[in-house]
């Protein structure tokens, strides 16, 4: 069994934590008890039945507000797969939080109210899964009941989205007409909608490949830690602890140690009590090396025959997530994994009107602003461009008069 | 995701290895928040597999109401000399009688409140900077939606409207003097995660998570252990029944269930047909609809 991790992105009014609630309620992943707390609940739908929303609205002030503000984490299981949902908020006021919910998932569910077909939501949390390059994302048609499960309706929203989705690098898009509240397509196929051929929506969650090669050649590890027990028994053990980001080490691989350059090769991989032959992508790992370097935390273990950029000068997206404005005359700290260094954003390409998908000019980013920067750093970092290897792609802006996480940073070339 | 060389279990072990990590790489005084309950003894065994051959970057700090159950503190005081790392104990008596706290009165007394007095005492007395603990996103509606490092104030204060993003693995530990933060590295995991990693890693629990037979009385409608701190009066019978602890915090907190599950295997699949999730067996949260924000913005775990 593996895991899926998906976001979704929809407003309150499109049902998005009804949508939830209903994949939690029918796959039975609901408790006796949460179940009671529920029902003792007086928010009821107009119907008088149970409000499924109420769920996923952790905080009092989303129950008084009706609204999600923050990632809600939600998680369900079936014999298929573990799944981990980040329910997040759709109000452009919350983009930061939305964003924070994308950067860790693999597929995101994007909710269309069926009577409104593509709107301005629906183009901005399309761009922001373009953005963070999710591999899959998958359209629902809610509110299908609402409009008598017409299929013409399906199809002329299936054809907008399509035609508005050319200006944006998604991956994998898939359609699926819904009704949340009524629970159609979302576990069992619904026989209002004959008309569809595809998959319900958990049969799609629980089928949809998350693949990643990860073997490549493309081997990257930062060194969180380094193991130096400096015992009697062990004077001279030296391990570099830290999870592989991307690809694989093998056992004699040669590496080099970035920024310094140094090179080495891998002596043994060690997992506690076992010592595999390769560390994959996710693993988290203990290598040793042939020679004895410098090497501590921040720096990156890298394939010597694969090498990612290095480079003091980046061109890159950046989202803006606080409130008080980005300001170009002050150093910022940028955290790119274990890795923090000071930096300047050098330049302001562009910003992105994140409704209409434009780029307009701009000298400013304020709180949910997303654009083009370049940026500098003080030492080098040693990154690969986030389209490619998006695990080494990243990286967050801190700002150092407060330590707030203020921005997050997607590598897009070198700009040396 | 490594489906090919990693399954479930592999994969939220490696996570929480990686969070430990970076608590150890980020902080100057960390510690490791251990109740004796199952999820901070898997963060033990997760810190063995983080840290060795090393020593753990971190004591154990247990917090003690002085109402645990013995069999709990005889297993940490054993684990502890076993892993020989080591143990700072935070007594809530000492708390009492410092007249920092007042103790509760009556039938629902509980010394759960008062913890986060002792717990914040024992933060500020060591200079920790960084706390980890054992919760999980699944267990309750606030904690689904705290981030892994959860910076808390001056006065262990958790602001849920004022949490930092926390973007793909990326976690920032940067704090002012004065704050801390509390890091969850099994926050992705569930209950029945939990169990199924202690089944495969052979994780040695108190035996109070298994089937045993036991004095109890009936409080709001739920089995309570028959001990002292529960303030029993002649309007308390006391039954004798086969039950088990789904969850072990303090005894005037923590509710039994009637089981006869003492293998791993049946407590598995007890849990997996389960009806009442897993803190409904705990009376602290049923006070209200938000008791565990309210608790946590106020310092609590």
């Amino acid at each position: 069994m593996d895991i899926l991790k998906f976001l979704t992105a929809g407003s309150v009014d499109d049902g998005k934590s009804t949508l939830i609630g209903r994949l939690l309620y029918d796959s039975e992943s609901i408790l006796a008890d949460q179940l009671e707390a529920l029902q003792a609940s007086n928010r009821k739908n107009d119907d008088g039945t149970i409000d499924l929303a109420i769920l996923t609205d952790g905080l009092k002030a989303e129950r008084e507000q009706g609204i999600t503000i923050d990632v809600a984490y939600k998680y369900f299981q079936t014999d298929k797969r573990k799944f981990i949902i980040a329910d997040t908020p759709g109000h452009i006021q919350y983009t930061r939080n939305m964003v924070t919910g994308a950067s860790t998932a693999d597929l995101a569910i994007i909710l269309v109210d069926a009577r409104n077909g593509v709107v301005e939501q629906t183009i901005r949390h399309s761009f922001l899964v373009s953005l963070l390059e999710l591999p899959h994302v998958v359209v629902c048609l809610n509110k299908m009941d609402m409009v008598n499960y017409d299929e013409d309706v399906y199809e002329k929203i299936k054809a907008d989205y399509k035609d508005m989705a050319k200006k944006l690098n998604l991956h994998e898009i898939t359609f699926i007409p819904v009704s949340a509240l009524k629970g159609d397509n979302i576990v069992n196929k619904s026989e209002n909608m004959p008309w569809y051929d595809g998959k319900s929506l958990l049969d799609h969650l629980e089928t949809v490949e998350v693949t990643e090669d990860e073997t490549s050649d493309h081997a990257r590890m930062p060194v969180q830690w380094v193991v130096r027990p400096q015992t009697e028994e062990l004077p001279d053990y030296r391990g570099y602890s830290g999870r592989v980001l991307s690809g694989a080490f093998r056992v004699n691989d040669p590496i080099t140690v970035l920024p310094s350059g140094f090179s080495s090769s891998i002596t043994k991989i060690e997992m506690f009590d076992k010592e595999p032959h390769a560390a994959v992508k996710g693993m988290s790992v203990t290598l040793h090396l042939k020679d004895n370097i410098d090497i501590s935390r921040g720096d990156m273990l890298v394939n010597s025959n694969y090498q990612p950029h290095i480079s003091q000068l980046i061109e890159s997206d950046l989202c803006w997530m606080d409130t008080r404005a980005l300001d170009t005359s002050v150093p910022y700290l940028v955290q790119q994994n274990s890795k923090v260094t000071k930096c300047k954003i050098q330049e302001i390409l562009y910003k992105v009107n994140i409704n209409t998908l434009e780029q307009v000019d701009a000298d400013k980013f304020q709180l949910n602003d997303i654009g083009r920067i370049i940026i500098k750093t003080a030492e080098p970092l040693a990154f690969d461009l986030f389209q490619e290897n998006n695990a080494n792609g990243g990286a967050i802006l801190i700002d150092s008069r407060t330590n707030l996480t203020v921005g997050a940073l997607m590598f897009r070339a070198n700009a040396e | 995701m490594t489906k090919q060389y990693m399954d479930y279990l592999d994969q939220l072990e490696a996570e929480a290895i990686y969070i430990l990590r970076e608590v150890a790489g980020q902080f100057e005084k960390p510690a490791l928040l251990f109740s004796g309950g199952k999820d901070s003894i898997t963060l033990v065994r997760l810190a063995e597999k983080a840290f060795r051959p090393g020593k753990f970057p971190f004591p154990l700090v247990h917090i003690d109401t002085g109402h645990n159950f013995p069999e709990t503190i005889t297993f940490r005081d054993q684990l502890v000399e076993k892993i020989g790392e080591k143990l700072i104990v935070g007594y809530v008596q000492d708390s009492i009688d410092e007249g920092k706290v007042v103790e509760q009165t009556g039938k629902n007394a509980s010394r759960n409140a008062l913890q986060t007095v002792t717990l914040l005492d024992t933060i500020l007395k060591n200079k920790f900077d960084a706390c980890i603990g054992g919760a999980r996103r699944d267990e309750e509606k606030a904690r689904a939606k705290e981030r892994i490092f959860s910076i808390r104030d001056e006065f262990g204060q958790w602001d849920p409207k004022r949490q930092r993003p926390e973007l793909w693995n990326i976690f920032n530990g940067k704090i002012q003097k004065g704050e801390n933060v509390r890091v969850f590295p099994i926050s992705n995991w569930t209950e029945l995660d939990v169990w199924n990693y202690i089944k495969r890693e052979n994780i040695d629990l108190p035996s109070v998570y298994f089937s045993h037979e036991r004095e109890v009385i009936i409080r709001n409608n739920q089995l309570m252990a028959a001990a002292e701190c529960l303030n029993m009066d002649e309007e308390d019978t006391i039954y004798k029944k086969k039950v088990r602890f789904r969850t072990v915090g303090d005894m005037s907190c923590t509710a039994a269930i009637e089981s006869d599950a003492y293998l791993l295997d049946d407590i598995i699949e007890e849990i997996r047909t389960s009806k009442i999730s897993e803190r409904g067996a705990r009376l602290d949260d049923k006070v209200s609809e938000a008791a565990m924000e309210d608790r946590k913005k106020g310092g609590y775990f």
